[in-house]
């Protein structure tokens, strides 16, 4: 992480939203299979996200990239911790571990 | 030598695996943002290795990032991978359906 001011603006984010994915398209209209499949599986469990849409800034789109030192979105990041991209979060969700993890983490889950 | 075959190449560099798959997918992928007209831009691959002992999935994914880096400064738009040590295979359905 370096003192790229852009970092800043992701940080507060991330900060304000106990679940914080940076996405394609928004979860109304996901602009990319990937994308939707995550919020798919938030919106499964049932829990409250925050949202970013990278297509919507050029900038936003490079610095997150950098920031998470990860070449690809989406990004899910749960109370700061930088989670990963949709396989990661896919399997976490099909062996049952996304559920636990939220509850671990404190996050309320749909019953 | 096609984008998925560099792929494959660096990956086996990278980790010597005890096994490899990569596929191109671009063609389930066309006309969406990212995907190239000419193809070769979406890309799903297996991956066993030693290398992968006690490493976080983040960890995991990010050494394949780094060992693919110009093809996610070049043609690659999207990779979708899975990476296991030997004794987690047979853990997922994607290994069981790997042909």
């Amino acid at each position: 992480m370096s003192d790229n001011p852009a970092f800043a603006d992701i940080k507060t984010k991330i900060d304000a939203n106990p679940v914080m994915l940076f996405m394609k398209g928004t979860p109304q209209f996901p602009q990319c299979g990937f994308s939707a499949a995550v919020v798919q599986m938030l919106d499964y469990l049932g829990v409250d996200y925050g949202t970013e849409n990278v297509l919507a800034s050029d900038e936003l789109r490079q610095n997150i990239k950098d920031f998470s030192n990860w070449p690809t979105v989406p990004q899910l990041y749960v109370k700061g911790e930088f989670v990963g991209g949709s396989d990661i979060v896919r399997e976490m969700f099909e062996n049952g571990e996304l559920r636990t993890f939220f509850e671990n983490k404190g996050v309320p889950v749909a019953a | 030598m096609s984008v998925a075959q560099t792929i494959r190449q660096k990956l086996i560099i990278a980790f010597k695996p005890s096994r490899i798959e990569v596929r191109d997918e671009s063609h389930l992928h066309a006309g969406h943002a990212g995907a190239r007209p000419e193809g070769e831009s979406h890309f799903r691959i297996l991956v066993v290795s030693q290398e992968f002992e006690g490493l976080t999935r983040v960890h995991r994914h990010r050494r394949v990032y780094d060992a693919l880096k110009e093809e996610f400064d070049g043609p690659v738009h999207a990779l979708a991978m899975n990476t296991l040590a030997p004794g987690e295979l047979g853990d997922t359905d994607e290994t069981r359906d790997a042909e």
